[in-house]
């Protein structure tokens, strides 16, 4: 009964059908770890630009800690964030439990330290490189650090992306936070997994091939704009 | 200058779409978190009676379905209006601790023995439901156990102890799984399974897994619906969850929990009001 040709005749007929309950999961698995991604951006490029140039008592520390938390895994993430968000916590005043705004809170904390670790990695093999140059003109840290990351852009874009496809594959932690309701917070991965647990195989698989496509074309997206900007700028 | 603009549209996108999660989140005031098991959801149940209430009400039921235990710690640390489970026992203690204020039996369904179709350890002719069990640990077969202190769990660790057997040993599996996934894994490896008949019947992925042994009234699956404390947990909206914990024991709530059917099997029978969940 179950075969692969199942799935993907599965998947066809509910990209096809334009089936409203998909189109709903889809746009909230990618509004949810979109937002994730470019918030963890924002605080992830400086702050491992910033351990690249200061040196600091502890930097090293810094490093392996973020190394560490690179593998911090999914449902510890959401255990933590659902602690922090639960009636009992300490933010559970803000009533953000079973939200999409707790599902984003757990990836950030997710890929923060992913997109914070390499960038520190990227922007300190240029701070080795450009150092001297860029203190002869005077040149502050706070002020290279820009210049730092829009010089390693195609690297960071593709840090950024890994972000964003560890954020849309991962599930433990947005079933803890979310609650996989229906029509709320239900996005593609805990509807994989409820559908595994159905047992209704086909159609888990089914969303699992338009999972991976969607990722495929914003990575797609990302390439082709990365090549575009690199082809102008020579 | 690109980098700054690029930063500030990279900003601008991060608010808007942080503001239009935040939207979407609080579109609609009137709705309540409603904890209960994977077994209510899985077998499509909450699909075809939510949509009666909320026509009748306005609210929206949001249901968070954990296994029977997450649901009480849910409940218990203020993160859910509502309960509604399957473990008479557990929630008569659950109000005992001064969680809960009230209680009232909702439907009942069965819990089902299922196996391979050879059905090596012979449970299909076994007088009761403690001797299938006491069969199962004699031809020591593989049995998967949810073994997650869901409802289901605690109802077959009761069956073992009727039994007289403590299971344990190679052939006693604990899955640490919801029903579906340890329906999955028993199939897998042809094991024995108790689930509920609900979830039984909605579940697709069956090979050569079968009912072999039902009907005894020690197999009996009763849900109930509790009132959680005013007192314990005043920010909630005990409004909102009285009126569905209401509305499910009143004649339009049982006879929609009656309606509900899949393949033509009805799946739960609604008894509120009776006495029978003990």
């Amino acid at each position: 009964m179950l075969s692969e040709d199942n799935a993907f005749t599965t998947a066809l007929q509910l990209i096809i059908g334009l089936d409203e309950t998909l189109v709903g999961i889809v746009a909230l698995s990618m509004q949810v770890s979109l937002t994730a991604v470019l918030i963890a951006a924002m605080l992830g490029l400086p702050l491992g630009a910033a351990v690249a140039l200061w040196r600091f008592p502890g930097r090293g520390l810094v490093i392996i800690i973020l190394n560490a938390f690179m593998g911090l895994p999914p449902v510890v993430a959401g255990l933590v964030v659902y602690l922090m968000l639960s009636r009992a916590g300490p933010l559970g005043e803000l009533g953000l439990l079973f939200t999409p705004s707790a599902m984003v809170i757990a990836q950030i904390l997710l890929i923060l330290p992913i997109i914070a670790a390499l960038t520190r990695q990227h922007t300190e093999e240029r701070w080795d490189e450009y150092r001297e140059q860029l203190t002869s003109f005077r040149v502050s840290r706070v002020r290279a650090i820009p210049t730092l990351l829009w010089d390693a852009r195609f690297s960071l874009m593709t840090v950024i992306l890994a972000g964003f496809g560890r954020a849309s594959a991962e599930v433990g932690a947005v079933m803890i936070v979310g609650g996989n309701i229906d029509g709320v917070t239900r996005v593609m991965t805990t509807a994989i997994v409820l559908e595994t647990n159905k047992g209704n195989l086909p159609l888990a698989l089914g969303l699992g091939m338009i999972l991976l496509l969607l990722v495929a074309l914003i990575n797609a997206g990302a390439f082709l704009i990365g090549e575009e900007a690199r082809r102008r700028l020579g | 200058m690109t980098i700054k603009r690029f930063v500030g549209t990279l900003a601008g996108l991060g608010l808007a779409m942080a503001f239009a999660t935040n939207a979407a989140a609080e579109e609609d005031e009137r709705f309540i978190n409603l904890a209960s098991t994977t077994s209510t959801e899985q077998s499509g149940l909450f699909d075809a009676i939510l949509p009666q209430f909320k026509e009748a009400t306005g609210i929206d039921v949001r249901v968070v379905a954990v296994g029977t235990g997450q649901a009480f710690e849910l409940a218990r640390r203020g993160d859910a209006d509502s309960l509604l489970v399957h473990d008479t026992a557990g929630e008569k203690a659950f109000i005992e601790e001064g969680y809960a204020t009230e209680r009232q039996p909702v439907m009942y369904n069965d819990f089902v023995l299922i196996g391979p179709g050879e059905d090596p350890a012979d449970i299909a002719d076994a007088d009761d439901a403690a001797d299938a069990f006491a069969r199962i640990a004699d031809a020591e077969v593989p049995f998967a156990s949810r073994g997650d202190d869901s409802g289901t769990n605690r109802a077959e660790l009761r069956l073992w102890e009727s039994a007289g057997v403590d299971p344990g040993g190679e052939w006693y599996r604990e899955l640490g799984s919801g029903m579906g996934p340890t329906l999955n894994t028993a199939a897998g490896m042809d094991a024995y399974v108790m689930s509920d008949r609900a979830t039984w019947v909605a579940f697709d992925n069956r090979q050569d897994l079968e009912i072999l042994f039902d009907g005894d009234e020690a197999l009996f699956n009763q849900y109930g619906s509790l009132l959680i404390s005013e007192e314990r947990h005043p920010h909630l909206k005990h409004d909102l969850a009285k009126q569905w914990h209401e509305w499910l024991i009143s004649a339009d709530g049982q006879q929609a929990i009656a309606d509900y059917e899949l393949d033509g099997q009805q799946l739960f029978f609604p008894n509120a009001g009776e006495n029978g969940d003990d």
